[in-house]
């Protein structure tokens, strides 16, 4: 393939400031799923999966109950909790584990924040028959260390990485020098909507199926398209998944809510959109927390999972074009949605989804009674029950707790 | 990827020019600005000069480091955590240039998209600088980049890697001015026990595209390796064994492991 200036790019934003040793391989995974993506064989293999394995189609779920707290709208949750290992992770994971065995390549690797897209890289790869090594910041396998111990079971092997704030943006760094070293054999499964191209669009098209089947579920159940489809967004790709097949829809909101941390005021957050500034980070040009310098500035927040400092670059975007609109929920906010649709309607969020969903509780009383939102619930909330339980003071004996 | 002859030669390019003449490879040394301060990291690199290198490649500190192994990586996030910040470099480029030699910026995209392009290129330039080295940024992504490379008359070093194809070696070294940056080995920044041969196939495989110098980088630690690599490259980069020395003896100790190396590129001289 001829490089090009402008490959990969959603207006000013993606490309690939990746070192030239990354370049040949990136440019065989853009071939190996172009053809891949139009190939009855691939398609039909992952149609399979996801039916006989994920469990897909995931269901739609209307809370009244907890739309009473959204001032009266309808409220519409995509469950992609339900799928197997929890999250919405498992529709790119299963896809470019399949891209991997294409490739003729042997063994995967991957970064985890809060351990979902670990989790369902080890699953794909037990699957398939894959070596596995997860990246994950030693301080991330300290707060989740049930899914370090859900991956080793799983037969990869997890690395601590100690270096930087031995967070997400790390585990990334740390798999990125993996892949360098070792791409003859070895994949980079990146889990989110971001780094060079073709990651992004490709991520975007595994997890486009949640937009797919919630657009026809809303249309069946409700007779018309929603007023607003709101997600959360770390990187972005449950969000990138369901709002794309409704880019077109002109009269649906896209709304992506981002980690507010302690409040945007405050500068512990990760709403990069209100906080942060055009820039370059993990290979792609998008939205980043910085400083005057250029340095990459700590996100803080109560989800492991959308404590990043940087953002899909699709998101960008849409940001700068108007099609989205982000906003940032707090710590509390979350954790209060969260309380929240667990009372409500005995379903248990990711802490992750509890944004989309605070969000849409701010939403719901702006547009009033007759508006209809569908919330992506990306995951489920078992592996937060620790923090959840400690924010809300349940545990009786602190070191009771596995 | 055309472009208009620069004005002058960079003085970088005008020491790799007379190497070539030498009939031997340059020594090339790479430390980051602000380990294990500024003002230390400055005599350091005047060691370097005092110890026979040929020019100096000054590193800018970043947060995300994602070509360098862990001995660079500890290093520049001391320099970080003290406080270190992108004007340093500047100060560190004026000073390798009033030593008489020049130094080129080994840095992370972000960096000098932050401060704008332009801005950061007139800044080098003023500092007495040669170039940029870019281990993040390819061509493709350039453009801007390029504009004011040729704008303020500074070379622009991007790398290949034993992995370039025949196509992307074409594509790397036509971008480049100055010289070409060939990494030994599919990896990260670090000291290893030999340096491969994968590295003497790139060096030979790019002279096919270009007449560029091309320099090596990626593992070269001894005046052995030193030696070996000069044998077949144009320019011998070292990079992680000096930021061992000066952060075990100082910069005396990067003065004698630079006299060490000098001597041997000057044994693998073609």
């Amino acid at each position: 393939m001829t490089a090009q200036p402008g490959i990969g790019r959603f207006g000013d934003f993606g490309g690939r400031y990746v070192p030239e040793a990354l370049i040949p391989a990136l440019e065989q995974l853009d071939e190996v799923r172009r053809k891949a993506l139009v190939d009855p064989e691939f398609v039909g293999e992952l149609d399979r999966l996801h039916r006989t394995y994920t469990g897909r189609p995931s269901i739609i779920t209307e809370v009244p109950r907890f739309a009473e707290h959204c001032g009266g709208a309808r409220v519409i949750l995509k469950r992609e909790d339900l799928n197997h290992t929890g999250s919405h992770k498992i529709n790119n994971v299963l896809g470019q584990a399949l891209l991997t065995k294409r490739m003729g390549k042997s063994r995967v690797i991957a970064e985890t924040g809060a351990g979902q897209h670990g989790v369902a890289t080890a699953t794909a790869a037990a699957l398939l028959g894959l070596e596995c090594v997860v990246y994950m910041g030693k301080v991330d396998t300290e707060r989740q260390a049930l899914n370090v111990a859900r991956m080793r079971l799983l037969g990869a092997e997890v690395v601590a990485v100690t270096n930087g704030s031995q967070t997400l943006k790390d585990a990334v760094n740390e798999a990125l020098r993996d892949w360098v070293a070792n791409v003859e054999d070895t994949h980079y499964v990146l889990g989110t909507v971001t780094g060079p191209h073709p990651f992004p669009e490709m991520v975007r098209d595994f997890h486009r199926i949640i937009g797919v089947e919630a657009r026809a579920q809303v249309l069946d159940l409700v007779g018309r398209l929603p007023d607003a489809v709101i997600a959360c967004v770390g990187g972005g790709s449950n969000a990138m998944g369901i709002f794309h097949r409704f880019l077109d829809d002109t009269s649906v909101r896209l709304v992506g809510v981002e980690a507010g941390g302690d409040g945007v005021e405050s500068g512990r957050h990760a709403a990069r959109f209100s906080g942060g500034s055009r820039g370059v980070l993990h290979g792609a040009a998008t939205y980043v927390l910085q400083n005057d310098d250029g340095q990459t500035i700590e996100s803080h927040s109560v989800s492991a999972g959308l404590d990043y400092p940087s953002v899909g670059p699709e998101h960008a975007h849409l940001f700068e074009s108007g099609r989205a609109e982000y906003r940032s929920a707090t710590d509390d906010e979350a954790m209060e949605a969260f309380r929240l649709l667990s009372r409500t309607e005995g379903i248990l969020p990711a802490i992750e989804s509890a944004h989309a969903l605070a969000g849409a509780m701010v939403l719901g009383r702006e547009l009033g009674p007759d508006a209809v939102l569908l919330v992506s619930l990306s995951g489920r909330g078992d592996k937060d029950v620790h923090t959840a339980a400690r924010w809300f003071g349940l545990l009786d004996d602190e070191d009771g707790m596995p | 990827m055309t472009s208009a002859p620069a004005p002058d030669q960079t003085l970088g390019s005008q020491i790799l020019a007379r190497c070539r003449q030498d009939g031997r490879a340059a020594l090339i040394g790479y430390l980051p600005v602000g380990y294990p301060s500024v003002r230390e990291s400055i005599a350091a690199m005047e060691a370097l000069i005092e110890g026979g290198i040929d020019i100096v490649e000054v590193g800018v500190p970043y947060s995300d480091p994602l070509m360098d192994g862990p001995l660079i990586q500890r290093a520049t996030e001391l320099a970080l955590d003290q406080g270190c910040q992108v004007d340093d470099v500047f100060t560190a480029m004026r000073a390798v240039a009033d030593s008489g030699s020049t130094a080129y910026v080994m840095t992370y995209w972000n960096l000098v998209l932050r401060r704008g392009v332009d801005r950061f290129a007139a800044d080098l330039a003023t500092a007495g600088g040669s170039g940029l080295i870019t281990p993040d940024l390819i061509p493709d992504e350039a453009a801007e980049w390029i504009t004011a490379s040729d704008r303020h008359g500074l070379d622009r070093v991007f790398l290949v890697a034993p992995s370039s194809t025949r196509e992307r070696l074409a594509v790397a070294t036509a971008a480049c001015r100055g010289f070409v940056y060939a990494a030994s080995t599919m990896g990260v920044t670090g000291t290893r026990d030999s340096v491969g041969s994968a590295a003497a196939q790139v060096v030979e495989r790019a002279r096919e595209v270009t007449d560029l110098p091309l320099c090596v980088g990626l593992g070269v630690s001894t005046r052995a390796q030193a030696a070996e690599v000069a044998g077949y490259a144009d320019g011998v980069i070292v990079g992680s064994a000096l930021v061992r020395a000066l952060g075990e003896g100082g910069p005396a100790a990067v003065r004698t492991l630079t006299r060490e190396l000098a001597a041997g590129v000057r044994e693998g001289s073609r």
